[in-house]
């Protein structure tokens, strides 16, 4: 089997790089800063210097949730197969007695939803992560149908992530490698979790933090892969498995940039040593809950070629634009025109000859500062790099992004 | 003494044709900044102004709004950041009717020029991490 990590030819080892992060040697710079450094001294010389290119980004990520072992009551209770509430959120209990999974777009079972358009989505399962982290008590509700060996019925009793015996966040799909530029060519404002979309190309929302967002920079994961250990949510986290809807063969530039939505990243870690800071419960004006994860993931400087791809810049990284009016929801192939970051980021773009103000949903600041973060463990020697286990599947792989097609249940 | 108060206007439908605020200017000696105005003739209209002027001329002008039937809403509400939950996205920017908001070039950090904001409220529920609240 020939592994992407394998195929490199080899400046420097991971090993190599970790004695120097030891002994406090390391060269560590960020996505950013790297772009100018490589620019003035050269692809090989910079590549001979630098040592790991660190990354980050911060955004809404809808496929984030935690596994919870809240502990065995007394008498005991078979969570597994009733329902629980924490905090009036649902979470999923088709687990063993006291494993329950919290989602981040859970909503209480009471939540209007849209039938007040559009609904606002205060608080649901991103939020009572938020609180979990933040050490807050949360109110758990139990109901369960009772068996010999775990005869209890109802539960109620507030939780604490310190008191309970696990809490594992487990995020299957997050850090999209690249994303759609969402707009509304309608005459009406839409709500989605593109943000509000105003009328008539009213305004451009993009949403990944460009040329500092981690796959962006390793664009056919040469470099991380399963086992990758990266900073998620404040802490120590690693990459689980390539995330749901992970999508190599798309459109790339010549440099290997994706030209819309590509790979993605199943990232797993202990949630009780995360901060609220890095993980934001977020509400997405009428479409829903959702979890704002920070995520920061380094790339280690084993050859030019590695570097090169870290040299990455907005101009060269571009994103489709996509109607999210009608080309979206009915899954039209449609994009309206293609756009670099470096144009997204000066904050006016021009769609169909019409001046469109753009935004970010990523929050960049906050990207840079995971970014100095990560890099400010590998200085001090507190973050050690990992050899990864297996590659992510890249364009070889032959995996495609498929869509659902419905077959009648009745003939 | 001087004073200066930021205040929402809303115009019945009968009143939107007859020049309000000029009576304003003219007959209580008042200073008037329009922040947004939306006023169509026949249509309910509405006027957010800062108006400011002498305290008893201030109060005639607020009387003479009232008589002519325009319902003045005092924006003792405030909208205020709170800079602890903002993660400085930028959901807000394009949002915001007055242009409170705008990117710091070299951080793209989110500035919130609080003097341009009317306390609209758009940007409340729009705002992923709900960091901007209003306070009555």
């Amino acid at each position: 089997m020939t592994s992407g990590v394998a195929r490199i030819i080899m400046s420097k080892t991971i090993a190599e790089i970790n004695e120097k992060i030891k002994r406090g040697k390391a060269v560590v710079v960020t996505a950013e800063e790297v772009i100018n450094i490589a620019r003035e001294k050269g692809g090989r010389q910079a590549a001979e210097e630098i040592d790991v290119v660190t990354t980050g980004t911060f955004s809404p990520m809808c496929s984030s949730g935690v596994f919870l072992n809240i502990g065995h009551s007394k008498p005991r209770i078979k969570l597994g197969g009733g329902k629980v509430y924490l905090n009036d959120v649902p979470v999923y209990t088709g687990l063993a007695a006291v494993d329950v999974f919290l989602g981040a777009t859970a909503l209480p079972d009471d939540d209007p939803r849209n039938k007040f358009y559009p609904g606002e989505f205060n608080y649901g399962g991103g939020h009572v992560i938020e609180e979990l982290v933040a050490g807050k008590d949360i109110r758990l509700i139990a109901t369960a149908y009772g068996t010999d060996c775990y005869p209890r019925k109802k539960l109620e009793t507030w939780i604490n992530l310190k008191d309970i015996n696990n809490a594992i966040l487990f995020n299957v799909r997050n850090a999209y490698q690249n994303y759609d530029v969402g707009v509304n060519l309608s005459d009406e404002t839409i709500y989605t979790y593109l943000g509000v979309l105003k009328p008539e190309l009213g305004n451009a929302n993009y949403c990944t933090s460009g040329e500092v967002s981690p796959l962006l920079n390793d664009p056919y994961y040469k470099t991380i892969g399963i086992g990758t250990r990266v900073f998620l949510g404040g802490d120590i986290g690693y990459v689980a498995w390539h995330g749901t809807q992970h999508n190599p063969h798309v459109l790339r530039t010549d440099n290997g940039t994706p030209k819309g939505p590509a790979g993605t990243l199943a990232l797993i870690g202990d949630l009780k040593q995360m901060k609220p800071e890095w993980l934001v419960g977020t509400s997405m004006l009428g479409y829903g809950c959702t979890l704002t994860v920070g995520i920061g993931i380094p790339i280690p400087i084993l050859s030019e070629e590695i570097l090169r791809y870290t040299m990455v810049s907005d101009a060269a990284i571009f994103a489709p634009i996509v109607d999210y009016s009608e080309a979206y929801p009915q899954r039209k192939p449609d994009i309206l025109a293609e756009v670099s970051y470096a144009e997204l980021k000066r904050g006016h773009i021009t769609i169909q000859g019409k001046d469109v103000p753009t935004a970010s949903l990523s929050s960049y600041p906050k990207a840079i500062e995971i970014a100095n973060i990560l890099k400010g463990w590998i200085e001090k020697g507190e973050f050690l790099l990992t050899e990864p286990v297996a590659p992510l599947p890249g364009i070889e792989s032959g995996i495609t992004f498929k869509p659902l097609k419905e077959r009648p249940l009745m003939e | 003494m001087d004073i200066s108060r930021r205040i929402v206007l809303h115009f019945p439908p009968r009143v939107t044709g007859q020049p309000v605020v000029y009576h304003l200017a003219k007959d209580f000696d008042l200073t008037f900044n329009i922040l947004k105005a939306s006023i169509t003739p026949g249509e309910e209209g509405l006027l957010i102004m800062e108006l400011s002027g002498d305290q008893r001329n201030y109060d005639k002008g607020i009387q003479y709004l009232n008589e002519v039937g325009v319902k003045i809403q005092s924006l003792s509400q405030d909208v205020v950041r709170d800079e602890a939950r903002c993660t400085h996205c930028g959901a807000c920017i394009n949002l915001c009717p007055t242009i409170a908001f705008s990117l710091e070039p070299k951080t793209r950090r989110v500035l919130f020029d609080h003097n341009k904001c009317v306390v609209c409220g758009l940007c409340v529920k729009a705002c992923p991490p709900r960091a901007m609240r209003l306070y009555f």
